[in-house]
């Protein structure tokens, strides 16, 4: 008996200890031994993160994922996803049960300097909106005095939409939720009169619906909610792989490479800033400690920003966003990469 | 001097005998476990610590004092996106209390009525009650709650459905009581001038009840006679309440909801989200309550029954004074855990969006500030406390209910 107590007390304590020294090693090496990224998404936004007919997550956000596994692993497939709600997420990735978050996630102050993550860009330029049912005959969101407001609980939106409210002294009732697809199904029920949340998620959610012509999205935008993926801090070079991957992505849309394209291009070109990017110049894959081809296996593995965009959320898809503020700066967008040099 | 002893000589104390000797061997064992689980302990708190420390995250509980920035629904307590994490936090609690409290006395109503009729001579309802009993308590709580939920929130007619020429949907009670899809809106009491003395009335008219209760008690045990005390208990409480106010011409007047804008404005609400929680964790805790109520029945020997039989008692006054006080004293212990398992469960509220402590202090508050192990830290707390107040105000009525052996 007594050597079994002692068995089991220091199998606990073993246990104890192995927990303790998980956290230490580089996310780079960890995920080159285990073959896989885990990467942490929407649980289901149409667009941004869902599974299609086969269960396979396909999406703008899991496309970051996508091209994430390519610069590190090669290969595109590579990537273990963790549905996550916004509750759960920042725990899952301090705890290192995820790699990286691309999980439309705004970023903020606290997020950033309290909560000890690292915002590594912005992949939409975002803001809330509000949905309503057109039978309601409501027009703009100041008219919204009264209202019964479903809301995901955990979210900026939640705070913002409380900020509002007071601010233009109108009264709410607000309906908390756990989900995004609750969220749905208690507004399609009438159990809300309006549904607010980021614009580019309302979007996508409507054309998820039976009748998408019966709702419309109300024109204000009342907040800020730069979207973008973000990773545990302390790990700069992680960091580094997952922000240079994004601008990778970026550059390519700026410079004219595609996917098509791209096998053409890595064989020269004139343009040294296209070289250094698919890696005939220079030795910019070294510096992050993978492969030279690094951002050619993204460019033609994932496409770039701009093929992404289209194929996920672009306006020939369901969810119909325009490129708006997420145009090339050269657009008349926001979105910049610094450059490849 | 030859004198032979059976003594042994002392030899001395030897280390082994901490092994062998079976007077010391339990205490050694239980030293080394102590001592392995006091390490064990130590190392997950100090691995905790330096993880933390690691992450640049020491245990600090100032966020409890910053506005929370959020709202919440159904609040008992002045609240609103001003007011600090600790408010957000004692909302929460009280929302938790409330429908723990309410679930209560549902799952003892419900359980008691199920449990009684279980064990009805007639087949079909001790069948009905067999099936409710069986498929309530094997199928999780969270699915009950989410299903009531589902069926609230799909069945009941949107607000919208009560307005216009031909309203699909009309309100309950004399247009007093509206039951949406978004809660279930009832009057609200409105304290006139005056009302003070209705409801002093009201006490008196209590405390008469309670005095009369012991009177014909007296009464009854002095002479054996039975008052029909149904009748004039339930005089004593309406009639003196009803003839103060009237006499002062009506002072509690009810404002009834009505559709105002999106919604129904006035009265009070009752938010869907408990309601759903209330009904389905009553319903549930009741399935197990009502076994415990049917064991306790059949603990109580048949000979009791048939004794009071033999005296000429009627069945149902064998029940409420033969067989239920006996059957108390197996009862009480179980249904404590039943209703600390009912107060414990309230924490999946957030499955329908409740907001009680779950949802506010482990749920939004924690998200927002990222402060996880001190919200948890507090949660269990919190819990730990309730229900040692629960249980203890139970094992309380536990100790009168006993058998008092003189």
């Amino acid at each position: 008996m007594k050597k079994s107590v002692f068995l089991g007390a220091l199998t606990m304590a073993g246990l104890a200890a192995g927990a303790a020294m998980a956290q230490d090693s580089s996310t780079l090496a960890a995920v080159q031994e285990r073959g896989a990224l885990k990467c942490g998404v929407n649980p289901g936004t149409p667009g941004f993160a869902a599974p299609d007919a086969n269960g396979k997550y396909i999406g703008f956000d899991v496309d970051l994922c996508r091209a994430v596994a390519a610069a590190v692993l090669g290969d595109a497939e590579k990537v273990e996803y963790t549905p996550l709600t916004s509750a759960v997420r920042f725990t899952a990735l301090a705890s290192g049960e995820v790699d990286m978050l691309a999980r439309n996630t705004t970023w903020t102050f606290s997020r950033d300097v309290d909560l000890k993550n690292t915002f590594v860009g912005v992949n939409y330029y975002d803001g809330q909106g509000f949905m309503v049912p057109k039978a309601l005959g409501v027009s703009s969101a100041k008219e919204l005095a009264g209202a019964t407001v479903c809301i995901e609980t955990g979210t900026t939106t939640e705070l913002n939409l409380a900020d509002y409210f007071r601010v233009n002294n109108m009264d709410y009732e607000p309906v908390p939720v756990e989900s995004f697809t609750e969220a749905q199904t208690q507004f399609l029920a009438g159990a809300c009169d309006v549904y607010t949340t980021d614009a580019s998620a309302l979007a996508a959610s409507r054309a998820s619906f039976e009748t998408p012509e019966a709702y419309v999205v109300l024109p204000e935008i009342i907040s800020k909610e730069p979207l973008g993926p973000l990773v545990r801090h302390g790990d700069d070079n992680w960091g580094d792989i997952v922000r240079w991957t994004l601008n990778a992505m970026v550059t390519a849309e700026e410079f004219g490479v595609t996917s098509a394209n791209a096998p053409e291009l890595v064989k020269g070109t004139e343009n040294p800033e296209i070289n250094r990017l698919l890696g005939v110049e220079g030795e910019l894959g070294a510096m992050l400690g993978l492969d030279n081809a690094w951002a050619y296996n993204v460019i033609t593995q994932v496409g770039n920003y701009g093929e992404s965009f289209e194929k996920n959320i672009g306006e020939n898809t369901p969810v119909g966003l325009a490129r708006g503020l997420n145009a090339l700066w050269t657009e008349g967008g926001l979105i910049y990469s610094p450059p490849f040099r | 001097m030859t004198t032979l002893t059976d003594i042994p000589q002392s030899q001395g104390f030897r280390l082994s005998q901490l092994i062998y000797d079976t007077r010391y061997r339990s205490i050694t064992i239980q030293v080394i476990v102590f001592i392995a689980f006091m390490l064990v302990g130590w190392i997950l708190v100090r691995n905790v610590t330096i993880n933390l420390a690691n992450l640049g995250k020491e245990i600090d509980f100032t966020f409890l004092r910053n506005p929370s920035n959020y709202d919440i629904q159904q609040t008992l307590i002045e609240y609103d996106s001003t007011s600090s994490n600790f408010r957000a936090a004692m909302v929460g609690l009280l929302n938790t209390l409330l429908v723990a409290f309410l679930g209560c006395i549902l799952a003892t109503l419900v359980g008691v009525t199920a449990g009684v009729l279980r064990l009805s001579k007639n087949w079909l309802v001790a069948k009905v009650m067999t099936v409710y009993v069986e498929t309530f308590r094997n199928i999780p709580v969270v699915i009950w709650i989410i299903a009531t939920m589902a069926v609230l929130s799909e069945a009941l007619p949107q607000p919208s459905a009560f307005r216009g020429e031909t309203p699909t949907a009309s309100m309950w009670l004399w247009d007093t009581v509206a039951v949406t899809n978004r809660g279930t809106y009832i009057p609200m009491p409105v304290w006139g001038a005056g009302s003070v003395f209705v409801i002093v009335t009201f006490l008196l008219s209590l405390l008469a009840l309670w005095s009369f209760g012991k009177w014909a008690q007296r009464r009854f045990e002095a002479t054996g006679q039975i008052l029909p005390t149904a009748w004039i208990k339930l005089a004593i409480f309406i009639a003196p309440t009803l003839l103060v106010y009237l006499a002062l011409g009506a002072p509690i007047t009810f404002d009834s909801p009505a559709l105002k804008g999106f919604n129904f404005q006035g009265g009070i609400q009752l938010s869907n989200s408990m309601i759903a929680l209330w009904l389905a964790l009553s319903i549930y805790t009741g399935a197990f309550i009502a076994e415990i109520v049917r064991s306790g029945i059949l603990a109580v020997s048949k000979g009791q029954t048939e004794a009071a039989f033999a005296l000429g008692i009627r069945p149902s006054r064998t029940m409420n004074l033969v067989i239920l006080p006996q059957a108390l004293r197996v009862i009480i212990p179980p249904l404590i855990s039943q209703f600390l398992n009912l107060t414990k469960n309230s924490s999946l509220a957030l499955a329908v969006g409740y907001q009680d402590l779950r949802a506010t202090l482990g749920g939004t508050t924690m998200n927002n500030t990222g402060r996880e192990l001190e919200c948890m830290l507090l949660m269990m707390l919190i819990y730990l406390i309730v229900s040692l107040i629960i249980s203890s105000g139970m094992n309380v009525y536990n100790k009168s209910m006993k058998l008092k052996e003189r």
